[in-house]
């Protein structure tokens, strides 16, 4: 269970949000420029709100009063970047087995387990430019979740793929997220994607929480929204 | 006639003077980079300044530092009995000064970084110095090639700071720069050409070998 409670002044507006994640697919969902990777990168230690608090299962990651603010290190978050992130120097493997402390028997039978789970077998001694975009993204999520994290955090994890993998990767996401049971804090500005993946869907305009979809989110009787739905931001 | 001392102490002394301009290059672009001090852009000017400053104030500025009455001198004698000036360590540390091109260099490769990397490697649990060492460094490594190098063939062609704390002692301090100045000074035009001509092969060699290793590098990447 993660507690959200921040305060941050961007250069347009002060970010302002307050939630609680369940060890379920909570997405953020807004346009660009309204603050959802600040919210991620406050989570995973990568910025410092300016107040507030973010605590995880017990522990504190940052709370001003007090004040505490823990090294990214020591969160043990684990976040996917939006390019991925993958280091260019490293084969597949290397990758995937970047963050783990000391390796072990358990953690080579985590290794298996998620290369299988991401249908990855095939790659591990691959170089990250001899990788297709579906084959980055399942490499960035075995690295992150092979480093064990209590949170994982995406930031638009699906955008630089083309329509038939990111169908193929919205289930996996959401297959891995019930294996694992952690959280998963995603970010979006796509409205499909928000409905497909998310248990709960956080609506953001410029740095707030909209507590309901707007009306002009035209919601048909699919579950799917429409182009409509972008004109509430734009 | 042409001597190979010359020659041989130009090498000795240009890679003795890298290995330190490697190190020092690479500490100053990583402290300049990490840390966020007051004042931080007037340090960036004076690490900059042998660049822009002409080697023999260099020299100048050295050998009032550490002269014999110098207060580094002073202490060097003092405490360790040691005498720099007009020794082949005047002609490393002269090397050393004059070449701020390794710090150029690194802390350009460095900001080549992408930061997301690094963010992904501190979010997968890295401590500061691992993230370094794993991902800005080998990332950073054609750049820091080429401060390298670079520095070598600005370190050979010393001459001014040279002169002025190591003096022109043959066999001792005397580097092919020197070598050519006081054989044309002394109207042996052939021998002044002769170790022209060495100096420019061996500079030559050397820049199109970093071209030739970056052009097969380029797409590391």
């Amino acid at each position: 269970m993660l507690t959200v409670d921040i305060k941050k002044k961007l250069s347009d507006f002060t970010l302002n949000i307050s939630f609680t994640a369940p060890n379920k697919t909570v997405v953020l969902f807004g346009p660009s420029g309204c603050g959802k990777t600040t919210i991620l990168r406050c989570i995973a230690g990568l910025l410092k709100p300016d107040e507030g608090s973010i605590i995880s299962n017990g522990t504190v990651f940052y709370a001003s009063q007090t004040p505490i603010h823990l090294p990214p290190r020591a969160r043990n978050v684990s976040y996917m970047f939006q390019d991925f992130a993958l280091f260019p120097h490293m084969n597949v493997k290397h990758n995937i087995w970047y963050g783990v402390k000391t390796p072990s028997h358990q953690a080579n039978e985590l290794y298996e387990k998620l290369i299988t789970l991401l249908k990855i077998e095939h790659l591990p001694h691959r170089t990250i430019s001899q990788l297709s975009g579906g084959e980055k993204q399942r490499v960035a999520m075995a690295r992150a979740l092979m480093a064990e994290p209590q949170i994982l955090l995406l930031d638009e994890p699906l955008s630089a793929l083309d329509a038939q993998s990111r169908y193929e990767l919205q289930d996996e996401l959401k297959r891995l997220q019930e294996i694992w049971n952690i959280p998963f804090i995603l970010v979006t500005h796509s409205p499909e994607e928000a409905q497909a993946i998310g248990s709960e869907v956080l609506f953001l305009h410029q740095g707030q929480q909209v507590s309901e979809p707007p009306p002009s989110w035209n919601m048909n009787g699919n579950g799917k929204t429409t182009r409509s739905s972008f004109q509430y931001f734009y | 006639m042409v001597e190979w001392q010359p020659v041989i102490l130009s090498i000795k002394v240009a890679s003795i003077s890298v290995m330190f301009v490697f190190f020092l290059g690479i500490l100053s672009a990583y402290v300049m980079r990490s840390v966020d001090i007051p004042g931080k852009a007037a340090l960036e000017s004076f690490f900059t300044l042998p660049l822009v400053l002409p080697p023999v104030v260099i020299g100048f500025l050295l050998l009032i530092l550490v002269g014999k009455q110098g207060p580094v001198g002073i202490l060097l004698k003092e405490y360790f009995n040691m005498q720099i000036i007009f020794t082949q360590s005047a002609a490393v540390l002269a090397g050393t000064v004059v070449s701020p091109l390794m710090y150029q260099s690194t802390k350009a490769a460095f900001e080549s970084v992408d930061k997301t990397l690094e963010d992904a490697a501190r979010t997968l649990g890295a401590s500061e110095w691992r993230v370094f060492w794993t991902v800005t460094m080998p990332l950073s490594w054609p750049g820091l090639v080429s401060g390298l190098v670079l520095s070598f063939a600005r370190t050979l062609g010393e001459f001014g700071a040279t002169i002025m704390i190591a003096g022109n002692i043959p066999g001792k301090t005397q580097t092919i720069p020197l070598a050519i100045y006081f054989a044309t000074e002394s109207n042996d035009l052939v021998t002044a050409g002769m170790y022209v001509i060495i100096i420019s092969v061996i500079t030559f060699s050397i820049i199109f070998g970093l071209n030739h290793w970056k052009g097969k590098n380029i797409t590391l990447h």
